[in-house]
């Protein structure tokens, strides 16, 4: 399958973020137009003249410039990420008035900067569920300019959760959490497009939900989804940051699918259901995983800005109790069949009662 | 040789920062970029910044009443 994304000026032309087309060894000019036959007659007019690719347009096939290698005549094996870019007309940043004072200190650190800020802005990040951690992760997210955010829960806002579900009000009981969540970005930061899916996670579904993201969150509150998020994850090849929570501990750790081990290294399995309650038996105090939602924030914007070291291999512990934080490093199961490549499908069983995958 | 030229009359801290480090980012290293500034407490902020950014500051020159020009080179 070719992935095809696109960003900037380019993406609002296409109306999509990313397309996929599912065709093996061809030339990249065929792509191209297959590309325009999924999109329309108008696209083709603004990335190519009868001169060919304008010059503004800077397309790179993982991650090589196009011009630098064969151009057109290129021979695509199938599994190819293309980016169709904008070049910036004069060298300059493309930032308002108002993008520069809102962003002013992102672009003093020298670790974002404009560059990093333009990254956040082209990028996007898939959230699931709209609870304890994901709202942290959202507010943050959404105030740093992530430039598209999805967003997947099935609940509503009750009276009870917005003693932690800080993303959420009291005008909100009764609304669908994807929505009210929604609401509450688009007033922190109108630079954030919101897509809301109003679904559960399942295994019918997570692929296509999870595919074509720059980076996944999972805020969920029940083992069948994370070893979900997991799979599905490792499948599609999104890196995503994990999260577990219970009264005053949690863990947080994330994981690359190119790279280090998965979940399933870390928690083959989980453990039986009466020797963990569910969140909401457990109870938990808000600014809890709000320390641990803020980290997984951090997480997605360090990956999209290509800067520091994230918590690959490493699973950081937080003891809120006795605030204290520890470090476990954990590496490849060599069993683990989601790294060795053994897990090809999502199956509903595999998702029910012990999640674990059998072969 | 100057390669680059902002004008942040009008400005003030931190933007007087802000849009040099925007205008720095773009360029090459070893290219120099003159800024144009009015306002004086930027005059000794935006080369001390540039410095910890690891920028060499060129020359800080006063041209004129209540004018300044900063040379930075990346």
């Amino acid at each position: 399958m070719i992935t095809v994304k696109f960003f900037g000026s380019i993406r609002n032309w296409a109306e999509e973020k990313a397309i996929k087309i599912d065709k093996k060894n061809l030339k990249f000019r065929k792509l191209l137009n297959l590309v325009y036959d999924k999109v329309d007659d108008e696209f083709r007019e603004k990335i190519e003249d009868d001169k060919g690719i304008k010059d503004f347009v800077i397309i790179s096939v993982d991650g090589k410039n196009l011009e630098s290698i064969n151009n057109l005549e290129t021979e695509l094996e199938g599994d190819e990420e293309i980016r169709f870019a904008p070049s910036v007309a004069g060298g300059e940043f493309s930032f308002s008035e108002r993008q520069i004072k809102r962003y002013s200190r992102h672009i003093v650190l020298s670790e974002l900067g404009g560059e990093g800020q333009e990254k956040l802005l082209n990028s996007s990040v898939l959230v699931v569920g709209a609870g304890a951690l994901a709202s942290p992760v959202l507010l943050y997210l959404a105030a740093a300019g992530v430039g598209e955010i999805g967003i997947v829960d099935n609940d509503e806002v009750e009276l009870s959760n917005l003693q932690r579900q800080i993303i959420h009000s009291t005008e909100d009981v009764g609304a669908n959490k994807t929505e009210s969540a929604k609401e509450t970005i688009e007033a922190i930061n109108q630079d954030v497009e919101v897509k809301t899916f109003r679904k559960r996670l399942e295994p019918q579904n997570a692929r296509e939900l999870i595919e074509g993201w720059d980076f996944v969150i999972d805020g969920s509150d029940n083992f069948p989804t994370k070893f979900l998020v997991n799979d599905a994850s490792h499948l599609v090849g999104v890196p995503f940051s994990h999260a577990g929570i219970l009264r005053f501990s949690g863990l947080t750790t994330t994981f690359l699918p190119d790279e280090g081990p998965c979940y399933r290294c870390l928690t083959p399995q989980p453990p039986s259901k009466d020797s963990v309650p569910s969140c909401q038996e457990a109870g938990v105090v808000g600014a809890f995983p709000g320390v641990i939602g803020s980290i997984q924030a951090l997480e997605a914007i360090k990956h999209i800005i290509g800067s520091g070291d994230l918590l690959v291999g490493r699973a950081l512990q937080f003891d809120a109790l006795h605030m204290s934080f520890d470090e476990m490093k954990f590496s490849r199961n060599p069993d683990c069949p989601v790294c060795e490549g053994k897990l090809q499908e999502l199956e509903e069983i595999d998702y029910k009662g012990s999640c674990r995958v059998k072969f | 040789m100057i390669n680059k030229k902002v004008d942040l009359t009008g400005e003030v801290c931190p933007y007087t920062f802000v849009k040099s480090k925007l205008a720095i980012e773009k360029m090459k290293k070893g290219e120099v970029l003159e800024i144009v500034l009015d306002y004086k407490e930027a005059v000794e902020n935006v080369p001390e910044s540039m410095e910890n950014h690891g920028h060499k500051v060129e020359e800080v020159e006063k041209t004129g009443n209540n004018k300044w020009k900063v040379i930075i080179k990346k």
